[in-house]
């Protein structure tokens, strides 16, 4: 089991707010992750789940029980560092037995969940090396293992793969998303790359300055945000805002549209524009256009979609995929 | 890029490198030479060859018993040393790990003692020797030797801690373990070598230390800091016996200097380099 709900949470380091006030229910089994720019607070309010941090009000229950004054290890979580803070001086067997010691279980029950865990993580082989001597892939993977035999009512992960390069990344992405199927304990994922959080999340909370400007599915935000902070922090690349006389058809102040929601062609369209860097991924293209009237507008080509710096191509938004904002910023639907 | 050093360059900085070494050490090596001296020999004047004889050596010991003092000197150093770290390493921790808007300056304020003149406390310290019952007591003594040596203690364990990144102590926290557990599997272990060289230097420090020694003493707790002393009478100064006794009392912490010499260089310019 492993539901959370956290009521009014607060914190304050001195006079400064970081968390203003925030109600939230993960559900047992989810996979949630806390997004947002560096800075918002998502860090802290896993901090704070994990008991690292004192809220300075509020409640945190888990599985119905009130644990915001208990200590982090009362809590039953366990939690995967961005750094791993793997223990240097221990092997790796003993760095995944080691909150199985400080739980005093018996050396035979130890060894052979160590031994469980390293088989599920690839690790049998490296169990008697130090951290030194392994990579950053396999470092995450003993900080996993860590986590895992505890049998935690929820993991927390604080960006474990920030330190790791591209392409590990990718895999790892994979094997945790795996873990959560195998698993099917409640998992929560702070990071600040939304593709992460697309893919790997059956929730997302994305956190601007403290607050949570949205809760949903990836699709939900992506299909349905709720303001500009969202439309503009989900998706890659991010959503074009057309403002003032060029969003007039839409009856709105600003007017959302995503890359991949504009159709273009050498012809004709609505907009005109002339096409400033161009961005070949390979499958795709992405165009910089500078559209009469409008400004400067991202959008998604094919990747063989001919066209190079200073040529002059037509723009048409897709009309039922124009995501319409009011004066504060919040969607008009 | 490493800079290209030429041959001729190395060649004069090795000369130079040894002549200052030589100069440093050249106090000690002369004391040495002249406790192979005779007292004739020894009033002579300058003379880098000894006649050899060993009578000085055989005189300090008639007069006074070595090992005795050796005993004193080896149960005060190592004695402070280990109480002083059982005070230092939790204050290092909390001022490390769990630091406050005072933390700094109370560092400060524990290094502005050691600028303290001692002669300045001599008198309103031996009175509360004397009150107490601790003059010329070996508990007296290291319970002094810890107290002035406490707060370059606490600077150094601060200095190694401050290394140890805090999100380990927090996956210990997260793994179950109690404070003491955290401080005993996880900080201790990784702050092994920081904690051997402030060791060794505290045990130099405290084997060398003459003021206090000397002056809270008399026979019973009397270190070898003491044992040199007495060999500086009113009765005449015996160069050769002086240094005799001068050279027993260094030897063991020379010794033990020479073979944790890495050790100690490392610890002393720790954190200098990141």
């Amino acid at each position: 089991m492993g539901k959370i709900i956290l009521k009014k949470v607060n914190k304050s380091f001195g006079a400064t707010q970081v968390i203003p006030g925030i109600d939230l229910t993960i559900e047992d089994g989810e996979f949630v992750v806390f997004v947002g720019p560096s800075g918002c607070g998502k860090s802290t309010l896993l901090r704070l789940i994990a008991g690292l941090e004192d809220t300075t009000s509020g409640t945190i229950e888990i599985d119905g029980k009130d644990v915001t004054a208990a200590a982090p290890a009362k809590r039953g979580l366990a939690m995967v560092f961005q750094s791993y803070a793997l223990y240097p001086h221990m092997s790796v067997a003993k760095n995944i037995a080691f909150p199985l010691k400080m739980a005093k279980m018996d050396q035979a029950a130890i060894d052979k969940k160590v031994t469980e865990a390293a088989r599920v993580l690839n690790l049998t082989n490296y169990l008697e090396r130090r951290p030194g001597q392994l990579s950053g892939g396999q470092r995450q993977r003993v900080a996993i293992g860590r986590a895992i035999v505890r049998e935690p009512s929820a993991f927390l992960f604080d960006e474990p793969l920030s330190n790791l390069d591209a392409a590990l990344r990718g895999t790892m992405r994979l094997e945790i998303s795996e873990l959560h199927h195998q698993l099917k304990t409640t998992m929560i994922y702070v990071t600040h790359d939304q593709v992460e959080a697309m893919t790997m999340a059956d929730k997302i909370v994305v956190l601007n300055a403290g607050n949570i400007e949205q809760v949903g599915s990836p699709l939900d935000l992506y299909n349905k945000p709720d303001n500009l902070f969202v439309a503009g922090f989900i998706g890659s690349p991010r959503m074009n805002f057309v403002k003032g006389e060029a969003a007039k058809p839409w009856k709105a102040p600003t007017a959302g549209i995503r890359p991949e929601h504009i159709r273009l062609s050498k012809e004709s369209g609505t907009w005109k524009g002339v096409v400033g860097v161009a961005e070949h991924l390979g499958s795709d293209t992405f165009l910089h256009v500078n559209a009469e009237g409008v400004g400067m507008l991202t959008v998604r080509a094919d990747g063989d979609f001919p066209v190079t710096h200073g040529d002059t191509v037509y723009l048409t938004p897709d009309e039922t995929r124009i995501h319409r904002f009011g004066d504060k910023g919040m969607a008009i639907r | 890029m490493a800079r290209a050093v030429s041959k001729r360059r190395t060649i004069a900085f090795t000369i130079a490198a040894w002549i200052v070494a030589l100069v440093i050490f050249f106090p000690i090596l002369y004391t040495i030479i002249t406790s192979f001296k005779s007292e004739t020999e020894a009033i002579q004047g300058f003379n880098l060859i000894p006649s050899g004889t060993v009578e000085s050596y055989a005189a300090v010991q008639a007069q006074s018993n070595y090992f005795k003092f050796f005993l004193n000197s080896v149960i005060i150093s190592i004695g402070s040393t280990l109480l002083a770290l059982l005070i230092a390493v939790p204050a290092a921790w909390s001022m490390a790990f769990a630091p406050t808007r005072r933390t700094k300056d109370i560092l400060m304020w524990m290094l502005s003692t050691k600028m303290m003149p001692a002669v300045a406390v001599l008198v309103p310290i031996y009175l509360l020797f004397r009150d107490f019952g601790l003059l010329d007591s070996r508990i007296g003594l290291t319970v002094m030797l810890t107290m002035i040596n406490l707060p370059i203690v606490i600077w150094m364990l601060y200095t190694y801690f401050r290394e140890i990144p805090g999100e380990i102590l927090e996956a210990a926290r997260m793994d179950g373990a109690s404070l003491w557990g955290e401080i005993v599997y996880v900080l201790t272990p990784m702050a092994v070598p920081g904690i051997a060289s402030t060791m060794l230097l505290n045990i130099i420090l405290a084997w060398n230390e003459a003021f206090w020694t000397i002056r809270l003493t008399t026979t019973n707790a009397a270190p070898l800091t003491a044992f040199i002393a007495s060999f500086s009478s009113p009765q005449g100064l015996f160069w050769a016996k002086l240094s005799a006794a001068s050279t027993l009392a260094i030897a063991p912490i020379l010794i033990m200097g020479w073979f944790s010499q890495k050790q100690l260089v490392r610890g002393l310019t720790f954190g200098a380099v990141k």
